[in-house]
């Protein structure tokens, strides 16, 4: 297997600082079972888990305790064996608020009866693949969360030709996916030989950026002699080279359409995490409780990548990782791009905790809200093509329509915009607000009808 | 020729060029008239033309024409008061509606001092925008973020952020006409007649404990008042509210209140 | 809030919460306008060079006044903010360069607060003007003292033939008025007079005689990504390109190519005045739509208009439609859907 160089460059993207230095070449650890775990109904995008127990429960791990409520909806399992302490609201890592099962270890760490993988997974059926995904409660690992087993369960009428295994791992710091591919190429493999299965896609590219050579060689290994039309695309270093519509112009060079999915032309993509929690699931039975997590920044003083159990605190990953060794002035959940920054550090990990990032006061940007001097440089940078600068005077002036108009609703947050622009504008924060306001109209629209 | 003669051109002139655009204007004026009922302009005139938004039109003109064509209610100038409604009555013959004036309340009174800010919050100084970063950096995910996005829309400014962040609504110069509750993220401001007093300064449907931990002044659902006020506080879920309808002239409310939320003003 | 109770926040050791992205390049609005100063740099010592005493005397006047404007109308107008971005030192520069060397210090002070006070603050200051401030500047004075804005120090290029050698004329001044009575170009234009007319010896507005420092400054804007090419390009291409198809079609009453583009303010407007940020457009093909516009205009202007210099006016004038040209130039968004 020869890994190739992507034929396609989307327009825009900007080249932050990647710090991955800081743990690029620390190994997996797993951290050992803290004293409470915190487990959030809302790990995924769309409507959260139903809580399935109560105060005072005792819980094995792999138990559920959050059911999927509705299409787009994810279950959540039990992270270890112990006792519910408590079921209430808590703030999830976006600030909003949702029900939380916390779970008090017992320290045996039993997992409940009855797991049991699909034995010859490669003649098995592929709904009874699915539904197994469906299960385990697996969601997309690389941030947005969305229920994997929905998107691998595309209309008929949607024939998927490529599916696209993202290892990009474009965001600055994090490395929890370059390491997956370095320790674990096997297992990433097998998990994309399973997807490959129940999508029967005519060819599978395994997308990597160039700063992760190792990686690259790791999975050319693997691949080699497989007979799956299969090939590993090198992606220039650029952000953000991880982003679904990005990368699929990258390396099939297609664009997504305005306001459709990757389906709509043919490609899934999937997450090299996730993939690996497709292998335990499938080949294991193991629901979805653990995830690898890279701890990192400037102010931690032993950054690394470490494995971590749905529902730890960040205060308890931070201490694992030897704590802050200087005052901390942003903590991250996520990357320093798309990432949200937290009121504090009892905010628990989840699903699509990719990473948590520290930064000292003289990394942690301000935003000012100058004036626009019209540079032109987010427009430049923008990979969707958009205006962000005209973007952002219609959406301080609270004109939603004009913004919507002008494709607010195309805008994916990545945040190229607001890293370039000279005056310091809040661009992402103005694309959210206008976002959310045409996204309460459009769903008042649709009340009407 | 003559500076008379060229005076008498240029006068000329320009009275020709006028005479004719008046012939235009007024034929346009007389052929491309749109054709309106009368009353629609008489109602504007009677209307305060503060262009508030309150009656949910866009403008007064907007809402004249909704009570001529559309039959709708008077009383939904809430600018005009009671004199626009009487006003109105009389010119279309309806009947005269009785309205109390209403005027805007900022549900909380935790301010910086007893509900302090839980991280420093960086980016647009809005509160819709403050909302959604974090969850808003007061400690009271309920509570007035203080950014004034309700002070900005009110058209009369009848709402001050004091110097310890939070929105005040001053009854007098409030005209009631709801902007700053269609504006509040967190739904906070409510309508409330200007007669009445004594007010749950307090909109968290957080538990008791959570609310103590959060703000020195907040509602911790003891439900002491309830008791007190025969009928017009009741609970709604872990928070008293009052209920306006109903005559509230127990004054112990205010003393006995252990969360100090129940102000008297 | 107040800054104090912040401080006081801030002691208690609370996290920072902004909405993404977290990382920043660095780049800032004073960064940018310092590079600008930089670029400017061997046009101000060629000014210097050529002028002497009277151009730094008009480079201190300007940016003096104009930053006193800047403070002056923040305060005025209960702004906070003030010249920490240095636009108004950039301002003041540019309006100097478009200064001829015998200028009254007190008319640049008048040109330095109409630039800054009525081109710039009463629009609302750094990034709502529409127009060009220094060139606004210059403009006024044009108009208002058109004797003293075209008063030129003593003639330096080769003496002119057959006309009086008048002190008071530009080359390009000179040049229209002898090609417009049928006279030919009025000198010998070689291409030792190109060399140095390219250096900057030659009669003019202060910084706008060296082309060669101009260009230089250009360069470094370019290589530090403060403009893009596409302005100066256009620009100068379109007038290259205009020039050359007026001297082919008439040789005896059009100028040489090389003389329209020395002989001015083109290279100043061109690499200077056109790209300013704030004033021309966002996209790449609206930059190249206004470099052509400014192009054709100058020629207009120059050839056929009242004045011999067409740049302040021509790029004035596509400043005002650069709105314009951002709307229709908007790029066709990522996964566009045929209409």
């Amino acid at each position: 297997m020869k890994a190739l160089n992507a034929l396609f460059k989307f327009k825009g993207g900007v080249h932050p600082d990647y710090n991955k230095d800081l743990c690029r070449d620390q190994e997996i650890k797993t951290m050992p079972l803290p004293s409470v775990l915190k487990v959030s109904m809302s790990q995924h995008l769309g409507a959260p888990a139903t809580p399935l127990v109560k105060k005072g429960d005792e819980v094995l791990r792999g138990q559920l305790i959050g059911d999927s409520s509705g299409f787009i909806s994810a279950s959540v399992h039990a992270p270890t064996s112990g006792k519910v302490v408590a079921v209430e609201p808590a703030a999830t890592a976006t600030g909003a608020s949702c029900t939380a099962v916390s779970i008090e270890p017992d320290g045996e760490d039993k997992w409940i009866d009855g797991l049991k993988g699909i034995d010859n997974w490669e003649n098995a059926n592929k709904k009874d693949l699915v539904e197994a995904i469906a299960n385990a409660g697996i969601v997309g690992m690389g941030g947005a969360g969305f229920p994997t087993n929905v998107k691998l369960s595309p209309p008929p009428e949607k024939k998927i030709t490529t599916l696209i295994i993202n290892g990009a791992e474009c965001e600055p710091y994090l490395t929890a996916d370059h390491r997956l591919m370095l320790e674990q190429a096997q297992k990433v493999w097998d998990g994309c030989r399973i997807i490959m299965k129940i999508l029967e896609a005519e060819k599978i590219i395994v997308a990597i950026e160039d700063n992760k050579p190792e990686a690259i060689q790791a999975m050319e290994k693997v691949m080699e002699g497989t007979d799956l039309n299969a090939s590993i695309a090198i992606l220039a270093t650029e952000y953000p080279q991880g982003a679904e519509k990005q990368q699929i112009f990258s390396t099939i060079g297609k664009e997504v359409p305005s306001g459709g999915l990757p389906m709509d032309v043919g490609a899934v993509v999937e997450n090299v995490g996730t993939v690996t929690a497709i292998y335990d699931a499938i080949v294991k039975g193991l629901p979805l409780t653990e995830r690898v997590t890279t701890v990192t920044g400037g102010v931690i003083a032993e950054p690394g990548n470490v494995v971590n159990r749905i529902g730890t605190s960040f205060q308890d990953l931070i201490d694992f990782c030897g704590g802050f060794k200087s005052k901390a002035a942003k903590v991250i959940a996520g990357g320093p791009m798309m990432g949200f920054a937290q009121a504090n550090t009892a905010t628990t990990t989840t699903k699509t905790t990719s990473g948590i990032l520290c930064l000292g006061p003289e990394k942690a940007c301000s935003y000012e809200s100058m004036p626009c001097i019209s540079c032109g440089r987010c427009v430049s940078a923008c990979p969707m093509k958009l205006v962000p600068s005209e973007l952002s005077q219609y959406l301080e002036a609270e004109d939603y329509e004009g913004a919507e108009e002008i494709n607010v609703m195309d805008c994916i947050e990545c945040g190229c915009c607001a890293f370039e622009c000279p005056a310091k504008r809040p661009l992402v924060q103005h694309m959210r607000q206008g976002k959310a306001h045409v996204m309460i109209k459009r769903r008042a629209a649709q009340a009407k009808k | 020729m003559t500076l008379v003669t060229s005076i008498l051109m240029t006068s000329g002139a320009v009275a020709g060029v006028g005479l004719a655009c008046g012939i235009a204007l007024a034929m346009a004026a007389k052929y491309l008239a749109v054709k309106e009922d009368p009353r629609i302009g008489d109602v504007t005139e009677l209307l305060p033309g503060a262009n508030c938004g309150g009656c949910g039109y866009a403008g007064c003109a907007d809402y004249a024409k909704a009570v001529v064509i559309d039959d709708v209610s008077i009383n939904l100038c809430a600018p005009g008061a009671q004199s626009v409604i009487d006003d109105l009555a009389k010119y279309l013959g309806k009947a005269s509606e009785q309205a109390e004036k209403t005027v805007a309340k900022v549900m909380c009174g935790g301010n910086s001092d007893q509900a302090p800010r839980k991280f420093l919050y960086n980016g647009v100084a809005d509160c819709g925008a403050a909302h959604a970063v974090g969850g808003g950096d007061k400690s009271c995910r309920y509570g007035c973020l203080g950014y004034g996005s309700c002070s900005r829309i009110c058209p009369v400014s009848a709402i001050e952020i004091t110097d310890t962040n939070i929105a005040v609504v001053h009854p007098a110069l409030c005209i009631g006409c709801g902007a700053c509750v269609r504006t509040c993220p967190r739904a906070l401001i409510k309508m409330i007649p200007a007669s009445r007093s004594i007010h749950v300064m307090c909109s968290s449907k957080d538990k008791g404990p959570v609310v103590k931990k959060a703000c020195k002044v907040g509602c911790i659902g003891c439900t002491v008042c309830t008791k007190l006020a025969d009928g017009a506080i009741n609970m709604e879920g872990p928070l008293a509210i009052v209920d306006y309808s109903k005559d509230l002239d127990n004054e112990a409310v205010v003393e006995k209140c252990p969360g100090k939320c129940i102000v008297k003003e | 809030m107040t800054e104090k109770t912040e401080n006081k926040e801030a002691s208690v050791q609370k996290l920072i919460v902004s909405s993404s992205p977290h990382a920043h390049s660095g780049a800032s609005v004073r960064g940018i306008m310092l590079d600008v100063i930089i670029a400017m740099i061997p046009a101000m010592a060629a000014s210097v060079f050529y002028f002497g005493l009277d151009a730094v005397r008009l480079l201190l006047a300007c940016v003096a006044a104009s930053v006193v404007t800047e403070v002056a109308s923040r305060k005025l107008m209960a702004r906070d903010k003030g010249i920490g971005d240095l636009s108004a030192v950039v301002t003041g520069i540019l309006l100097a360069f478009n200064l001829p060397p015998s200028l009254p210090t007190w008319m640049a002070v008048v040109g330095s607060i109409i630039a800054i006070g009525i081109a710039k603050q009463v629009f609302g200051g750094i990034g709502y003007n529409p127009f060009n401030p220094a060139l606004v500047g210059r403009v006024a004075l044009l108009i208002s003292f058109p004797v003293a804005m075209t008063t030129w120090s003593e003639w330096i290029i080769p003496n002119p033939i057959g006309i009086d050698a008048v002190s008071t004329a530009t080359p390009l001044g000179l040049v229209k008025t002898s090609l417009g009575a049928g006279k030919g170009m009025p000198f010998v234009f070689d291409s030792a007079t190109a060399w140095q007319f390219f250096m900057g010896h030659t009669n003019g507005c202060i910084g706008e005689t060296s082309a060669f420092a101009l260009i230089l400054g250009g360069i470094y804007l370019l290589w530090r990504r403060c403009i893009s090419w596409h302005v100066p390009v256009f620009y100068i291409g379109t007038v290259a390109v205009s020039a050359f198809l007026l001297k082919t079609l008439s040789p005896g009453t059009n100028m040489p190519v090389a003389y329209h583009l020395l002989a001015g303010g083109l290279m100043l407007g061109a690499l200077f005045m056109a790209t300013d940020m704030v004033t021309s457009p966002i996209t790449k093909k609206g930059m190249a739509i206004f470099g052509i516009g400014c192009g054709l205009l100058t020629i207009i202007i120059r050839k056929w208009g009242g004045y011999p210099e067409g740049v302040s006016f021509a790029i004035l004038i596509m400043n005002s439609i650069t709105p314009l040209i951002n709307r229709f130039t908007r790029p066709k968004i990522f996964g566009a859907r045929k209409k």
